[in-house]
């Protein structure tokens, strides 16, 4: 070895263990994926991790990354634990990392207070604390393009649209986790004033797949409407018990968790009529999506297990949570003028979000969602949903967009929010005009 | 004393008034037990085997019924037709016994009991970093059907209302009670099953008398892998069949608390008493605690039967000088 070879690999090997980046010749936007695809959960995190990839990606592939700047994704396993995704947080932060999205209400909750220390915003897809959607307390948690709370008074319109709540009873079954029991404040409050009953049946993590005394209750009680809270195991599992007792699948609503391709497939045509809201669009038909299996499926880039799991429900939300992130890095560049921006750029970038549906089109999603548009107060968006059927082998959108009851909903948020920061007097907030 | 009488009632007549009132449904909540209890009592079996044989606690039963259950749907997912996936399942099952006695056990003869327990942890983190691999950790669906079990259901009029009965519980039931049956015979009435017995005891002694450990263990973890196989196959007709089915395995714990470590009739009755039990209690007594009760009872069970009867109630008690 002459002594140039030696110098440059000394060199090399120097900057290796100071940990200088030595691939920041080439200008990247560095976007860290907590991911599982292990675990119990596995089965909703693998697809929404190879969406989330693919997206990002492609952009690489056909656009050179945005705005000239390639995306560095790099996954940390989390395997849905709290304590993993913390971890996988601190070990990936002082890399650049200019947004966390972390699939996990746990992960998120134990996020949030970090946001605004690190200046790295917590974009929670529709997940997360809902409280998070008032801006003013949350100026570094997003949580576009609906929360939970929303989410749950458009599934109760639904229902009020067919057949009325009044006097009615609601059964709400729910993994008995932090996520399973994020709506239980507002499905309480709204009990009160549209004058329905609640029955609530929780399903412990070690019970997903064993539910036949919560459905024993469901036939003892008879609730008129089924609401599931649901993820992972737990969603075939209750579908599955539901068809036993014979309840009416027409009437037993998941959220957009429990509504899934891999949860319905293992329950087939026994599933039948089951519905399930969702924000993002079903299936290849959208340009976005064919772009992506042109250029990085079709040449052995995407770690999909097979072509046809393109487009599924959980990768479509997968890919969505990129595209918003994306736009977010699209607006930020914009606005700074720069190339390779900041967590705080980022934040920023969030805010001033307005994907409409020019925009959508623009992006070859026409028709794939609903609006999003941010404001400094309204890190929440539009909230609507649509609700999807399940018809044996498939989902098929039943509905148009159903608008939440904001005017209900949002001073409960606001109420929430106010709470969540009271005895926190360190806690940063923005004042929006 | 007044202000009590509504607590007393909730607690001590109201839950009986109900199962008086409905006893259709209250046979339906049995059955329901019965089939949970039957299943939680296949878990256990597997445990029992191995610690009968080795008395080693395989903590990697849970994760082998993982195994089985995937390596039997991706070779239907490949083509294979479902009952040469079935004999070949099982053959697979026949390899990794004989892997795992020739690769860990065998360098652990007479070892320490929780020497052997850490094995069965690393041989855990294994199987499941093996089958994630090999297999991905997105959920696959149950052959139910194409191994030829009904999945319909049969409705029994009685009490001016209906108990259901679906089919593939009826075949839980009626596997898990021939396979209890054809373990007990074999363990009782067959050379092999009596050298199992003397392995047990004693390592070094049953080694004294000619018996071959190697060959034993090889057996005893095969026969523990068909089990696993048969608890996937029904767990996993139940949901789908993912890792979380691994979860399922730990109140297997509080059967084989119930029922001892040793004993085949055992993990039955143990199994029998948690599902039955934790289904009445939820169903019956559930809404005081606001629900989920299922979560804890069988370790509340567990944990008296810890305090008054250490050994379970078929289990073998053991006294150390020391």
């Amino acid at each position: 070895m002459n002594l140039k070879k030696l110098s440059c690999t000394a060199i090399a090997a120097a900057a290796m263990v100071v940990g200088l980046p030595i691939a920041q010749a080439e200008d990247s936007l560095f976007m860290p994926s907590l991911t599982y695809r292990t675990g119990p959960f596995a089965g909703g995190g693998t697809p929404f991790a190879d969406g989330y990839a693919d997206y990002f990606n492609m952009l690489n592939e056909r656009d050179g990354g945005i705005g000239g700047a390639k995306i560095v994704v790099e996954e940390c396993e989390t395997a849905y634990n709290t304590q993993k995704g913390v971890e996988c947080y601190e070990a990936t932060k002082d890399k650049g990392a200019l947004a966390y999205s972390p699939l996990s209400t746990g992960i998120t909750l134990a996020l949030i207070p970090k946001a605004s220390v690190d200046e790295i915003p917590v974009f929670s897809m529709g997940y997360g604390l809902s409280a998070a959607a008032i801006g003013e307390k949350f100026p570094w948690t997003f949580v576009y393009p609906t929360t939970y709370w929303n989410q749950l008074s458009s599934i109760l319109k639904y229902i009020d649209a067919n057949g009325g709540l009044d006097g009615k009873k609601v059964g709400f079954i729910y993994l008995d986790v932090g996520y399973g029991k994020e709506p239980l404040p507002l499905l309480e409050k709204l009990s009160a004033s549209l004058g329905f009953e609640v029955a609530k049946y929780p399903v412990g993590v070690k019970e997903m797949q064993n539910q036949s005394a919560q459905w024993l209750n469901v036939r003892k009680e008879r609730p008129d409407w089924m609401i599931m809270w649901g993820w992972g195991a737990m969603n075939p599992t209750a579908v599955k018990e539901a068809a036993k007792i014979r309840y009416p699948l027409d009437r037993f609503i998941g959220n957009w968790w429990a509504g899934s391709h891999n949860d319905l497939n293992a329950v087939g045509k026994s599933g039948k009529g089951y519905l399930a809201a969702n924000f993002s669009g079903i299936g290849q038909d959208f340009p976005a999506v064919q772009d992506i299996l042109t250029h990085v499926v079709d040449k052995g880039n995407s770690k999909v297990a097979s072509r046809d799991d393109v487009g599924n429900v959980l990768y479509n939300r997968g890919m969505f949570n990129a595209v918003v992130l994306a736009e977010a890095i699209h607006v930020a560049q914009q606005k700074t003028g720069k190339t390779v921006i900041t967590g705080a750029d980022m934040r920023d970038g969030l805010e001033n979000i307005n994907i409409d549906e020019a925009r959508l089109k623009e992006l070859g999603l026409e028709g794939f969602s609903a609006p999003v548009k941010g404001t400094c107060s309204d890190h929440e968006g539009a909230g609507a949903v649509f609700l999807q059927q399940w018809n044996g082998e498939d989902w098929e959108k039943i509905t148009d967009l159903i608008e939440p009851d904001n005017d209900t909903v949002r001073p409960l948020l606001e109420e929430a929010a106010e709470k969540y920061v009271s005895d926190k007097p360190d806690w940063q907030g923005q004042t929006c005009s | 004393m007044e202000a009590l009488m509504p607590a007393l009632d909730a607690v001590f007549l109201a839950p009986f008034r109900d199962m008086v009132s409905l006893p259709d449904f209250l046979i339906q909540v049995i059955w329901e037990g019965f089939v949970s209890g039957i299943l939680y009592a296949l878990i256990a079996l597997g445990f029992v085997l191995i610690y009968k044989a080795s008395a080693v606690f395989n903590f990697a039963q849970g994760i082998m019924v993982v195994f089985a259950a995937l390596v039997l749907v991706s070779l239907f997912d490949m083509g294979v037709p479902a009952w040469i996936a079935l004999i070949l399942t099982i053959g697979v099952m026949g390899i990794l016994a004989l892997t795992i006695e020739r690769v860990v056990l065998r360098k652990l003869v007479n070892q320490h009991e929780a020497i052997l327990l850490m094995a069965t942890i690393g041989l855990t983190l294994v199987l499941k970093g093996a089958g994630q691999l090999v297999f991905g950790g997105e959920p696959k669906t149950m052959i139910t059907e194409e191994l030829g079990f009904s999945t319909g259901s049969s409705d029994w009029e009685v009490f001016d209302g209906i108990v259901i009965f679906q089919h593939i519980d009826i075949a839980a039931a009626v596997i898990a009670i021939v396979m209890v049956a054809a373990l007990g015979v074999f363990f009782s009435k067959t050379r092999i099953g009596r050298a199992l017995r003397a392995v047990a005891d004693d390592h070094q002694a049953a080694l004294s008398v000619g018996i071959s450990l190697n060959q034993i263990w090889a057996i005893v973890w095969f026969a523990s892998g068909i089990v696993a196989l048969v608890t996937g196959i029904m767990w996993g007709a139940r949901s789908d069949v993912s890792f979380a089915l691994e979860i399922i395995a730990l109140k297997a714990l509080a059967v084989l608390i119930l029922g001892g470590f040793t004993s085949i009739p055992g993990a039955i009755v143990g199994g029998l008493i948690v599902g039955i039990g934790e289904k009445l209690f939820e169903v019956y007594w559930g809404p005081l605690f606001g629900g989920g009760v299922e979560a804890w009872f069988a370790y509340v069970l567990a944990l008296i039967f810890l305090l008054f009867r250490p050994q379970g109630m078929f289990g073998e008690r053991h006294i150390e000088r020391v």
